[in-house]
């Protein structure tokens, strides 16, 4: 489903001339394949993420999805193809505080395939366990819900892949397991593809892939060498 | 945006209102007055208005050139006195057979009102209203009439206005009196016998009373003037050559009417098939000069109405553009705050397009809802202030007395400012870095 071949990203420097922080022969990600990424800090995790995502474009490289290479597609249709094939789960939630838990969730179906499926949104809401909460604004949900309805906003396009950038950082350890629960399940009911940033080894235990940066980046593994 | 809508709606109103109720008024029912030399502005002014100083005046031997048929004559068999030719008919009474001539004195005052003194086909023969084709019709009474058996010469109708403001019903006595401060009052008092329904035109603010009173009141006789100097040699009480019958006060209680060479006129109110015509014939005399009402008053509005309503709507303008302003920086500010909801609308999918459209629409909607809510104030405040106005003026205003098409612009003009408020917002949304904002 999703092929990064020779994918390399670097930044321009303060002082000059360029640095490079990600360098990806191959990583393969196939249908309703559920998968940890860890890595050190700085270490171009969330960088990997957004050049899967197209928020970012790869230096060089090819990043094919289902065949399509992203980073021949200009960046209208990047967004487009992000907001019907992927979906995003943020470390900080990222919901609209002046929308309601199910506006948060039809807003991830307005850029997708333009329709506003209520029921969808209300489904989904209640697979996360808001029935209840569907009209509350983030600021009345707690932290675990809030991270609930992200994740529902992220399903709401029936997405072929989730992408989840440390999606349990700012949730309490009570609330850390429910969500991992919840996104194993609603991507192994939908056969979504789920790739999960985290640093939690017990996390990352109930994950039968697990790959490190560390051994992915060969910018890293060569400074490693080094 | 509110304030600068309702603002511009309620200058529209005005503006509505003003030129409604000039045209209201300019639409007189007859096509020329006439009057002597001078300003053609102050003679509609005063004729038609009641406003401003009075105009000097013409002879009576002048006015009867105008009366229609045999008048002339007849004016002269009823009244008297001095008349070159009497047998024969008024030079301009060809023109004039279709139509009428009204004389109308001025001068004198009621109160702080105009006294009219003028015949009773002022109220015979004009007709008000926007087609010109509403009688004139009393509250109470009748019109007043040449002469009565009860009140002789001096009989009174009142505007509507004169009536509520003075507290004056039928069959009071007013008395005129020289000039508005009423320094001088004529001992002869006018006897009520009508007062006019309400027309929203500055009849309402006049007293009319009877002509041939009028010319009986002390002072109001023309003077006699030096053939060579044209100098009066006015003839006064303490005058002992003045013949006692001859007095004023004489004439009165002997109900004798002023002799034609002792009256003069202020205007003549005409209406012709001839107007145009007579009116370049009447300009090339050295006495006399014809304006037409309609003319004078659209050429009013052209020279100080619509400068004003110019200058009033520049400022309206103003206020729409600080307006514009306002929604700009508080977009702008708030920009700063709303950088990562972009950025997710971004992660989630929305194009740099869409959320430039998206804070583009935000302002529109802003300066709309800001013109919606000033639209709503200004036609209500005009609907308040409706009974007041039309009392005024005679125009009536309604919520919905929408100014079309000027109204119509609003739209347009507040989508365009909220689109030039919105644009730099914009510009900044579509910039957001999304990989930096998240």
């Amino acid at each position: 489903m999703l092929l990064l071949k020779d994918v390399r990203k670097s930044y321009p420097q303060p002082t000059g001339g360029s640095v490079t922080i990600l360098n990806v022969p191959k990583l393969e990600i196939r249908s309703g394949e559920q998968i940890v990424l860890r890595g050190d800090s700085g270490s171009g995790k969330t960088t990997l993420l957004q050049i899967i995502s197209g928020i970012t474009r790869a230096d060089s490289g090819q990043v094919l999805f289902d065949g399509t290479d992203l980073t021949k597609l200009s960046e209208s249709a990047r967004d487009r193809f992000r907001a019907v094939k992927m979906g995003y789960v943020f470390q900080t939630f990222n919901l609209l505080p002046a929308f309601t838990a199910l506006e948060n969730v039809r807003l991830g179906m307005t850029f997708g395939r333009g329709k506003y499926r209520l029921d969808r949104a209300k489904s989904l809401l209640s697979q996360v366990g808001l029935d209840d909460r569907m009209h509350y604004r983030p600021s009345m949900l707690s932290v675990g819900q809030q991270q609930r309805v992200a994740v529902a906003r992220a399903l709401a396009n029936q997405p072929r892949l989730l992408l989840a950038d440390e999606p349990t950082a700012n949730v309490d350890p009570g609330n850390q397991q429910k969500i991992i629960d919840l996104l194993k399940e609603v991507c192994g009911k939908e056969s979504i593809a789920l790739l999960m940033v985290t640093h939690s080894d017990s996390i990352s235990q109930q994950f039968d892939r697990v790959e490190y940066l560390d051994q992915i980046n060969t910018v890293l593994t060569s400074e490693a060498r080094s | 945006m509110a304030l600068g809508v309702g603002l511009t709606v309620m200058v529209m109103s005005i503006s509505g209102v003003v030129t409604k109720s000039l045209e209201r008024n300019g639409n007189v029912g007859y096509n020329l007055i006439i009057g002597s030399k001078g300003s053609s502005t102050q003679l509609v002014f005063n004729s038609v208005y009641y406003l401003s100083s009075p105009v000097e005046n013409l002879k009576y031997s002048y006015f009867l050139e105008f009366l229609p048929g045999n008048g002339r004559q007849e004016q002269f068999a009823k009244l008297g006195g001095n008349l070159k030719d009497p047998e024969r008919s008024g030079k301009y009474a060809m023109f004039t057979s279709n139509g009428f001539v009204i004389p109308m004195c001025l001068g004198d005052y009621v109160g702080r009102f105009r006294a009219v003194a003028t015949t009773p086909d002022f109220f015979n023969l004009l007709k008000h209203g926007d087609r010109n084709e509403d009688p004139y019709t009393f509250r109470e009474g009748r019109n007043f009439v040449e002469e009565s058996p009860e009140h002789s010469f001096f009989e009174a109708v009142l505007g509507s206005e004169v009536a509520a403001e003075m507290e004056l019903k039928i069959g009071d006595t007013i008395q005129a009196s020289h000039g508005a401060s009423g320094d001088f009052v004529h001992e002869q008092g006018f006897t009520v016998v009508g007062i006019l329904d309400a027309t929203g035109t500055p009849n309402d603010r006049a007293a009319f009373i009877n002509m041939e009173g009028f010319y009986l009141l002390e002072d109001h006789a023309a003077p006699e003037r030096d053939e060579e100097s044209g100098l009066e040699k006015r003839v006064t009480k303490s005058d002992p050559s003045a013949p006692a019958e001859d007095s004023p006060a004489a004439m009165a209680s002997a109900r004798k009417r002023l002799p034609i060479d002792k009256r003069e006129v202020t205007a003549i109110l005409l209406r012709s098939d001839f107007a145009m015509g007579m009116q370049k014939q009447i300009n090339k005399t050295p006495s006399a000069q014809a304006v037409s009402p309609i003319q004078e008053i659209a050429s009013l509005l052209q020279m100080f109405i619509q400068p004003i309503q110019w200058a009033l709507l520049t400022l309206t303008l103003l206020v729409c553009v600080v307006s514009a302003v306002s929604i700009l920086v508080s977009i702008y500010n708030s920009m700063s705050e709303r950088t990562r909801d972009i950025a997710v609308m971004r992660a989630l999918g929305a194009s740099r397009d869409t959320v430039l459209i998206v804070i583009l629409f935000e302002a529109c909607i802003i300066a709309i809802v800001g013109g919606a809510i000033g639209w709503v104030g200004g036609h209500a405040l005009a609907a308040w202030a409706s009974p007041l106005v039309e009392a005024r003026t005679g125009v009536k205003l309604s919520f919905f007395s929408i100014h079309y098409p000027n109204e119509l612009w609003i739209i347009p003009s507040l989508i365009l400012t909220g689109i030039l408020a919105g644009i730099i917002p914009a510009l900044v949304a579509y910039r957001t870095d999304v990989s930096k904002s998240l």
